[in-house]
This record gives C-alpha cells, sequence and structure tokens, in this order.
C-alpha cells in the first residue's frame, strides 16, 4: 500500500511525465521510418498507373512533376494474355476459388475437432490433443513429395491399394486438401483453447435438458465460438491467398488452376515482362489483402498474436 | 481471348459451386443422421463425426508423408535403394550446398535480430504518441503483401539500366548516381544480393515484432514508468532498466517466431534470384532438388535438415510461451 501511495502523480507531474514520453524526436523519427517503410509499395502503385513508356524511361518519382495517368497497364495485365499465358483475370478467379473452400474446410473441420478436444470425455483425450499440437512443428516442406505422390498415384502398400488415384491432379482438390491439412494444427490448438473456456455449467445444463451433443453444437457452441472464427479466418485467408509453395507444387504446374502468386512469380523470371505488366500485376495480387488488412486490422491483429507459431 | 477464358473458368467454377454445396451437403446430412440416431449409436457417432474427418486427414496428410519423407531422405534419386547418409553427407560436404547452408544462417541471424530491434524502436517511440495508429499500420502493412508481391515492390527499387545513358528508373540505383557513385546490378553482386535479399523479409517482419511487442509494452503498468520518470532516469535508462525487462519472454518469442519463419523463406529468394548468383537458401534448394532434379532423396535430407533446425526453437519457443503464462 505504501508503494502505491509514494507512486501517486500529481496531475502536473503527470502531464510532464506524459510530455516528456511523447518527445518530438522520437515522434519524428517515428513518422519518417513509416514513410521510408511505405515508398516502395507506394512506388508501385504509382508506376502502375502510369503510361508504359513513361515507366521505362523516367523514374517513378517524376511523375509528381510531370503526372500523365493511364489505365492500360491494368487493363494488358488483367485481360490480355501474353502467347500461351492467359491473362491475370482468369488467376485471379483461380486465387478466389482456391482461397474459398482452403478457409472453409479447416476451420469447419477445425472447430468440430475441437469441440470434440474440448468437451468429450474419454481415454487418450490428452494425448490426442497435445499430439496435434505438435504436428505445428512438422514444416510444410517435410510432407510435400509424399502428399503430392497420394495425390497422383494413390497409396499402395504391398501391392494393396488403400487409397486409388482419383484422377484430382490438376485441378483445384489437391490445393484445397493441402491447405487444409497445414491450417489444421493450429486452427484445433487455437479453437480448442477458446471453446474450453465455455462455462462448464451451460454445457451440463444442456445435458439435462436432452440436448444431444450435435443439438448441442449447432445451438450452443457454434453461436459462442463466432468471435474466434472469424480471427482465425482473416489469418487463414491471408496465409492461403499470399501462399505460393503449396499452389506452385499441389497445383502440378496446371495454369487452369493456378493463383496469382504462382503467375506472378513466372512473369518476374521471363524476359518481356516490363516493369508495367509486373507492377499492375503484383498491385492486382495484393490489393485484396490490403482491403481485408486495413478494414478488419484489429482482427487480424488478434490472429497474428495467437497464430504466429504456425508451421 | 476473352472467350477462351471463359472456357476455363465456366468448368473451374462449376466445380467450386459443387465441392462448396457437397461439403455443406456432407456436413448437414452428417448432423442429420447424428441428432436422429439413437442415444447409443450417438455416442460412437459423435467421435466419427467431430473428430474422425480432421484426424484421418491428419494422420493421412502430414505424419504419413512427414515418416515417408524422412524415410526417403536415407533412399536414393528414385527412392529405390537405400543409401544410408549419403544423401547428408552430399548436403554437408558439396561446396554449393555449403553456400546455401552459410546463406541460411545469414538469414536466420540477421532477419529476426534487425526485425525486432527496429520493431522494438518503433513500438517503444510510439508507445505514448499521439496518433500512433497511422504510423503503426503503415509499419505494419508490409505484412498482409504476399512474399511474390513484396519480390516485385523490391525488384523494382533494386531496378538495373546497363546502358549508363539512360536514367536509372530504380530507386536504389537513382539515389547512387545522385551521390555520384556508380550504378550497378545489385542482384549479381555477392555477398551483397543476400543482405538485399534479407532486406525484404525485415520489412515484412518488423511490423509484426512492432504490432507484438506494442502490446507487451502496453502491459507494462504506468506507474512504474512513471515512477522512473520521477527519478530522473533518462529515456535510454527508463527503457533498458524498466520496459526492456519487463517485456524480454515478449522478445524471446517475437525472436524465435520470426527466426522459424525465416528458416522456411522461399517465395522471396525463387522470385528475386531463382536461387541464382550465390544467394540460395535450404528451402528454395530443397525444392529445386525435389521439383528440377527430381532428386527425392537430396530434396528430402534438405527438408529433414530443416525439420531439425526448427524443432529446438519451436519448443524453446513454446516453454517461453509456458512460462509467461504462469507469471501472469
Amino acid at each position: 500500500m505504501a508503494d502505491t501511495a509514494r507512486l501517486r502523480l500529481s496531475p502536473q507531474q503527470k502531464k510532464r511525465a506524459k510530455d516528456a514520453f511523447s518527445s518530438p524526436v522520437a515522434s519524428a523519427v517515428a513518422v519518417v521510418i513509416a514513410v521510408l517503410w511505405t515508398i516502395p509499395t507506394f512506388s508501385l502503385l504509382v508506376t502502375s498507373i502510369r503510361p508504359e513508356k513513361d515507366i521505362n524511361t523516367t523514374g517513378w518519382w517524376t511523375f509528381f512533376v510531370n503526372p500523365s495517368v493511364s489505365f492500360e497497364n491494368y487493363e494488358k495485365v488483367l485481360f490480355v494474355g501474353t502467347g500461351v499465358n492467359p491473362p491475370m483475370f482468369q488467376y485471379f478467379f483461380n486465387s478466389l476459388a482456391v482461397t474459398i473452400p482452403a478457409v472453409i474446410f479447416p476451420i469447419t473441420l477445425a472447430v468440430f475437432a475441437a469441440y470434440a478436444l474440448a468437451w468429450f470425455d474419454f481415454k487418450g483425450r490428452d494425448a490426442i490433443f497435445f499430439s496435434i499440437f505438435a504436428l505445428q512443428v512438422v514444416p510444410l516442406q517435410l510432407t510435400l513429395v509424399p502428399l503430392l505422390q497420394l495425390f497422383s498415384q494413390g497409396l499402395v502398400i504391398g501391392g494393396v491399394t488403400i487409397i486409388p488415384d482419383l484422377g484430382i491432379t490438376g485441378t483445384y482438390i489437391p490445393i484445397w486438401i493441402a491447405h487444409t491439412i497445414f491450417g489444421l494444427p493450429l486452427a484445433i490448438f487455437l479453437l480448442h483453447n477458446f471453446l474450453r473456456q465455455i462455462p462448464r455449467e451451460l454445457i451440463e445444463a444442456g445435458r439435462v435438458d436432452g440436448a444431444n451433443w450435435f443439438t448441442m453444437f449447432s445451438k450452443i457452441v457454434l453461436p459462442l465460438s463466432i468471435p474466434a472464427i472469424a480471427s482465425f479466418l482473416i489469418f487463414q485467408f491471408l496465409w492461403v491467398w499470399n501462399d505460393l509453395l503449396v499452389g506452385l507444387t499441389f497445383g502440378a504446374g496446371s495454369k487452369s488452376v493456378a493463383p496469382m502468386t504462382v503467375r506472378l512469380g513466372e512473369m518476374v523470371g521471363t524476359r518481356g515482362s516490363g516493369w508495367e505488366v509486373l507492377t499492375a500485376g503484383a498491385f492486382v495480387s495484393i490489393v485484396v489483402p490490403l482491403i481485408v488488412f486495413f478494414a478488419l486490422q484489429r482482427y487480424f491483429v488478434r490472429g497474428l498474436l495467437a497464430g504466429s507459431v504456425k508451421g | 481471348m476473352r472467350g477462351s477464358v471463359w472456357d476455363v473458368i465456366g468448368p473451374n467454377l462449376t466445380l467450386l459451386v459443387i465441392s462448396l454445396v457437397a461439403f455443406s451437403a456432407i456436413i448437414y446430412a452428417l448432423f442429420l443422421i447424428g441428432s436422429r440416431a439413437s442415444v447409443r449409436w450417438q455416442e460412437w457417432l459423435r467421435y466419427g463425426i467431430f473428430l474422425g474427418p480432421a484426424i484421418l486427414l491428419l494422420v493421412v496428410g502430414l505424419i504419413y508423408p512427414a515418416l515417408r519423407t524422412i524415410w526417403m531422405s536415407f533412399m536414393d534419386a528414385r527412392s529405390e535403394n537405400f543409401i544410408g547418409l549419403d544423401n547428408y553427407v552430399w548436403a554437408f560436404t558439396i561446396p554449393e550446398i555449403q553456400i546455401v547452408l552459410r546463406n541460411t544462417a545469414l538469414w536466420v541471424v540477421f532477419v529476426p535480430i534487425l526485425s525486432t530491434l527496429i520493431g522494438l524502436a518503433i513500438a517503444y517511440m510510439t508507445d505514448r504518441m499521439k496518433s500512433a495508429a497511422v504510423v503503426k499500420s503503415l509499419i505494419f502493412m508490409p505484412m498482409a503483401i504476399s512474399f511474390v508481391g513484396a519480390s516485385v515492390i523490391w525488384g523494382f527499387v533494386y531496378n538495373y539500366e546497363p546502358n549508363d545513358k539512360k536514367p536509372e528508373i530504380g530507386l536504389l540505383n537513382a539515389i547512387m548516381r545522385m551521390f555520384g557513385f556508380e550504378s550497378q546490378n545489385w542482384m549479381l553482386n555477392a555477398p551483397l544480393n543476400t543482405f538485399l535479399l534479407i532486406a525484404v523479409l525485415v520489412w515484412i517482419q518488423t511490423g509484426f515484432a512492432m504490432v507484438i511487442l506494442s502490446a507487451a509494452m502496453k502491459n507494462v503498468p504506468d506507474e512504474v514508468v512513471e515512477a522512473a520518470m520521477l527519478d530522473g532516469a533518462s529515456n535510454w535508462r527508463r527503457f533498458s532498466e524498466v520496459t526492456l525487462p519487463m517485456i524480454r519472454g515478449t522478445v524471446v518469442v517475437v525472436l524465435t517466431t520470426i527466426t522459424i519463419g525465416t528458416l522456411k523463406v522461399f517465395d522471396i529468394v525463387r522470385t528475386m534470384t531463382g536461387g541464382n548468383f550465390q544467394t540460395n537458401v535450404i528451402a528454395n534448394e530443397m525444392y529445386a532438388q525435389s521439383f528440377r532434379q527430381l532428386n527425392y532423396g537430396q530434396g528430402s535430407s534438405l527438408a529433414v535438415i530443416l525439420f531439425l533446425a526448427v524443432v529446438p526453437i519451436i519448443w524453446y519457443n513454446v516453454r517461453q510461451l509456458r512460462l509467461e503464462r504462469t507469471e501472469r
């Protein structure tokens, strides 16, 4: 008690302390760093709306002296393909088509599993939960080749076909399944921690009222876990949308299912893709996550704080 | 051209819609069966329906492939003959791979330290700053950008114009010329090029470090900091003797988390240099061995090395998190 009394400050002292904290120098330095951090992205945006001729003959910063705006780059990259390569518009669709199920599937299965692990009483429950938690250690790279072979050849052990070749290579399905598998350990872990916090009385009251485990899930557990689901949803969305490795390997090189990251990576590697196409293409691919980021930053931070150990 | 785009999107859209409908229908049907079943059946069905799918996917899609990769790392290129530790001997003795390991070490040392230091500095400087939200969100923004997108952004900054009669359009070379230096092709210049690639990941991860450290600083009680103020402690001493010790645990978690992400970095190197010009790292070489050379043995051994490098860091991280939780 004496200690806290000694620490009480008069309003004037408090104000002085606050003023000293918000030192103008520190604030100025922070602002300068923020500007430096933004310049590269900003230069991409500026370049993407300049005419091709300007981009290749003058620096993007001359735009402010001599502004001329053109959306031709976007039209070119979005709707005009190059030779064998379809236009970005198709890859944009692919990114959406890859991402939507690759977010819905793992979250659904993870809520189910988290519910079971949090509220069913059975032997080995803790062992299963701990194993799933430990699976986060496994890096993607450790599973790529065998998982890919599972999709392309099925699973045959000692001449017995356990999983047949399903003929799904070259469709979205392997990419969805791969993302689902890789997303599960973290999703189950986070949602389990959340579902554990539902008061036991609530679950027991439901049981006494004669609700079975299924109605209890849809009537009590699911509505309560919406905030946790939302946080993980954003996290998984950004992860899948921005992913290159899974799309590259499980897309099996098929242009008709490859997401934008794959195409963009390809464009960088090929000569002849000038900055006018690259900058516009890159902006098309980053604009969706940027919108999500600015609109839902709070949830994103929450998901990030919880999910930063993802493998 | 547009016509052919719809020819591809059409069937793809059909597959997407059918899959989503089928998925919902299956879930709905399972719930219907589950809740209509007799009580005795329900006792069994609930495990199968709620826990079954996730466990099945994890066993078939994660545990089995991981074990198989470990097994493949002791086999030859086509996974036909057992060759013992040859792939590991290869990984640690071939000069080319030693550069890969050296580069990975450079990434793992510099990315976490630089990102955390800068993130810590910004978090501290903005801790009590008015309208810090804008500053923070700008620094945090690269977290939402894909590694490939970031590679394009930075590739443009590092752009090189071989014809010195023409103006440089890359920011870095333009600045070099402005100060009277000769512009250069940054991506060819080893080992500087590796550091320029490292800068890209630092640019992305600093925001992450800042956000998490800033959240931790908010938990340091005002009274403690204010008491230090009254004692006349300088800004630096207040930081190093009051704030830093109180968020030490979080600093460790941030460092280790970034380290794990850095170990697996693949997209940046692949996109910016393709692993050429002595910039290669383990994750990219693993991809190249497995999917270009089709040498599953050597690719797998690199994946296992990556795994072995990650395990102790995650173990330490988890322990640290546990300590933090019990302290609170």
